[in-house]
């Protein structure tokens, strides 16, 4: 948990050292240590003796704790809602249900670890079907990325690592090794009844948890004062109808709070706490502050089927870990239909319904991005952000592009309306498709063109709008390449179809493009 | 005097009956032929309209900017989900269909493209909800009716690479039409003139099949009929008449 000072030196080992009786041990160690070959647990002064310059600070195990939890904190609100940390170094996030506001795991993997690492922390992350799977291969599978293990393959992920992976006190891993078993497989393949008399019931509980054979539940934090509700349940529930009705509850007590505080949600978390432990959770997030406990429950309730209730649900806890002021003026008992004004009655509700169900990246409104080429010429904006304030500092890339989006945004910001004179398809054949074209060079559009297997005569004919790359981004892609040229002309076949087909290169010099034809629309 | 009233009463009855009241609003296309065919004079709001192109990708352009040139005639938000991701967005912009006035739903298939829509159909006030998908059936539509008719917005289900008529299964959507594009007139200089659009209405309730031939929409979203067309009853009238 300790980030590098900067003024250290940076090429010198780190190491972080605790007392213990009279000795010193190392507590943790950095990369440079690592490979010089020290490791937690050795004495300092055997350490120094390998390493002469070798920085020692003292460990703090109360301020690393706290780190912890700050950092639990952030990714629980920015990731998931529940996580708990791991102590000494790790982080435990239940992300299921929340990979899809991010397009997938592997998405969310990334910007976590991306953030993390950004933060000058070092991070290793596994995401797996288990806590202890995932422990497992994030701290023994070497990888400066992601590490993601397919749901259902927690056996195979942990068969081959060593058997002090699965949680276990470092004195039964040495005596296991010592009898021979250090891989995990070993472990599974062998019979259970000698070996938990030998070394208890703990280890083959760790090992059905890694495997997922009993259930490991996360015990959630929260952060402190944040508006949360509580429900406790005489009997456990576990039909949605029961559901619907404590949300409801919980609704209005949270509305409750938050008008007694002059705020509005704009998140809202709500766990079941199982009768077994575990703690299934729903996210929504709204699109403004609001308190309406009609709407907030309506959103929530569209969500309760996502709920695995288990043998029931002893108790309902819902949080509000995102909120924003909120004056007076909207206060309940306005009909939220005249609670809003401008662009039609009740758009945020309608907004926070369509985002919490298909995830606030599916729904946005479409503007002009200053670019050359027609495929980046669209910037997706949030549904409910106001157009004329500064689009281009909210607006990202249309998804299909995310990949070269990160460092490439600074473009000049000048257009914000497309050309009108500038004829676009109403259908993006993206990417686009070749064809082979018979046609003139240089600049005489195509008589005639081969798509998809169909011959399409060429009846008239408008262009060519000449494109030319974006040269000053670097991505390495077609429409980054200096001095490419694209040729397009609107075409309109025998039938009356209209197509926008484009020649790469401008027809005399090869350096702007091979001359190859390609179709990349349909008009009306 | 009272018995063009008794009609006119009557009339309203059977529409009532038959479910296409104009307790809404119409948009008008603002062509007298277009409009004297449909029941009320024009897209009626508050009902599921069916609109769809062909296996050409150039025909489901075509149905798109008509769609858009509706749209584009009305104030408000419009909802619009898709589930291919091969809409270009500067093409509504320029048929009138103003891009900060769409909210894009990328719903991802069907199914969710038609929970997308009877969400959004919820919400009075909104200018219009279309959504692309690939097939839609009687009860889904039945769905999607009653949301429009509650809440007085206008639905379009736009049946993407939709096959030819004859095949496809009936729905409760009120009109039901099929663009494709046609041949323009040939300009004496090499370029293009206005895109054409064979328009028919296959299905109406409360009204008869047509097919027109008329000029896309133009930036304000509005079709026009050819110049020749237009002058060929006329011609047709005066020789009668001689």
């Amino acid at each position: 948990m300790r980030k590098r000072d900067a003024s250290l030196l940076r090429e010198a080992p780190l190491v972080t050292a605790l007392p213990d009786r009279s000795r010193r041990l190392i507590a943790a160690v950095d990369a440079a240590a690592r490979k010089a070959g020290l490791a937690p647990g050795m004495t300092v002064t055997k350490a120094r003796s390998l390493i002469p310059d070798l920085i020692v600070i003292d460990a703090d195990p109360e301020d690393d704790l706290q780190g912890l939890r700050r950092l639990a904190l952030w990714a629980g609100h920015r990731y998931a809602p529940v996580v708990a940390p791991d102590p000494p170094h790790g982080l435990l996030l239940d992300i299921s249900g929340c990979e899809s506001l991010f397009g997938g795991e592997d998405r969310l993997a990334k910007d976590l670890f991306r953030r993390v690492l950004a933060s000058g922390l070092n991070v290793q992350l596994a995401v797996a079907d288990t806590i202890g799977c995932a422990h497992a291969v994030a701290r023994h599978v070497a990888g400066g990325r992601p590490s993601l293990i397919p749901p259902g393959k927690a056996r195979a992920a942990l068969s081959l690592l060593p058997v002090a992976a699965l949680r276990i006190e470092p004195g039964v891993a040495a005596d296991l090794a010592r009898m021979g078993f250090t891989r995990i497989e070993q472990l599974i393949a062998a019979p259970r009844a000698p070996l938990a008399k030998r070394f208890g019931a703990g280890l083959y509980r760790r090992l059905d948890q890694a495997l997922g054979h009993i259930p490991e539940p996360i015990e959630p934090i929260f952060p402190k004062a944040v508006p949360r509700v509580r429900r406790g349940l005489l009997e456990p529930i576990g039909t949605a109808d029961a559901f619907a009705q404590v949300i409801h509850d919980l609704t209005a007590d949270l509305s409750a709070a938050l008008v007694t505080a002059g705020q509005g949600a704009r998140r809202l978390d709500l766990f079941f706490h199982r009768v077994d432990g575990d703690v299934p959770t729903i996210r929504i997030g709204t699109a403004t502050a609001t308190r309406d406990p009609r709407h907030l429950a309506k959103l929530l309730c569209q969500k309760i089927d996502t709920i695995d209730p288990g043998l029931g649900v002893e108790a309902m806890t819902l949080v509000a870990p995102l909120v924003e002021p909120l004056g007076p003026a909207q206060a309940s008992g306005l009909d939220s239909g005249l609670a809003t004004s401008g662009r039609g009655p009740d758009l945020p509700a309608l907004v926070d319904a369509l985002a919490n169900r298909f995830g606030q990246r599916r729904l946005y409104r479409l503007t002009a991005r200053p670019s050359t080429m027609p495929e980046r010429e669209v910037a997706c904006l949030p549904a409910l952000a106001s157009s004329s304030a500064d689009p281009h500092r909210m607006a990202r890339p249309l998804s299909s592009e995310k990949g070269t989006s990160d460092k490439n945004e600074d473009a000049p910001p000048t257009a914000d309306r497309w050309d009108p004179d500038c004829p676009r398809p109403a259908r993006l054949i993206s990417p686009p498709e070749k064809i082979e074209v018979i046609a003139a060079l240089p600049d005489h559009p195509p008589a005639l063109f081969i798509w998809r297997g169909t011959r399409h005569r060429v009846a008239a004919a408008d262009g060519p709008e000449r494109l030319y790359g974006e040269w000053w981004r670097a991505g390495g892609q077609e429409a980054d390449t200096p001095f490419t040229v694209r040729d397009y002309y609107q075409v309109e076949t025998a039938s009356g179809g209209r197509f926008w087909l484009f020649r790469l290169g401008d027809g005399e010099h090869m350096s702007t493009g091979p001359m190859t034809w390609f179709i990349h629309g349909a008009f009306c | 005097m009272r018995s063009a009233s008794v009609i006119e009463e009557l009339r309203a009855r059977i529409a009532s009956i038959e479910g296409v009241a104009t307790r809404h609003a119409v948009l008008p296309f603002g062509i007298a032929a277009i409009d004297a065919h449909l029941p009320g004079g024009g897209i009626a709001s508050g009902a599921l309209h069916e609109v769809a192109g062909s296996r050409n990708l150039s025909d489901d352009a075509a149905a798109t900017i008509f769609l858009a040139g509706i749209l584009a005639r009305t104030d408000g938000m419009v909802v619009w989900a898709l589930r291919w991701a091969d809409l270009f967005a500067p093409s509504l912009a320029q048929a009138g269909l103003d891009a900060d006035r769409v909210i894009f739903v990328e719903a991802g298939s069907d199914t969710n493209v038609l929970i997308a829509m009877e969400e959004a159909l919820r919400h009075p006030g909104l200018a219009g909800v279309v959504g692309e998908l690939g097939k839609i059936g009687l009860t889904a539509s039945r769905r999607l009716q009653l949301a429009a008719e509650t809440s007085g917005v206008p639905a379009f289900v736009f049946r993407r690479a939709a096959k030819d008529e004859g095949e496809t299964g009936g729905t409760a959507a009120v009109t039901r039409w099929r663009v494709r594009s046609s041949p323009s007139e040939r300009l004496t200089i090499p370029s293009l003139a206005r895109p054409r659009w064979q328009v028919a209405l296959e299905r109406a309730r409360g009204g008869e099949p047509h097919l027109w031939t008329v000029e896309a929409s133009d930036a304000q979203g509005r079709l026009a009929l050819p110049a020749e067309l237009v002058d060929r009853p006329l011609a047709e009238a005066r020789r009668v008449a001689s």
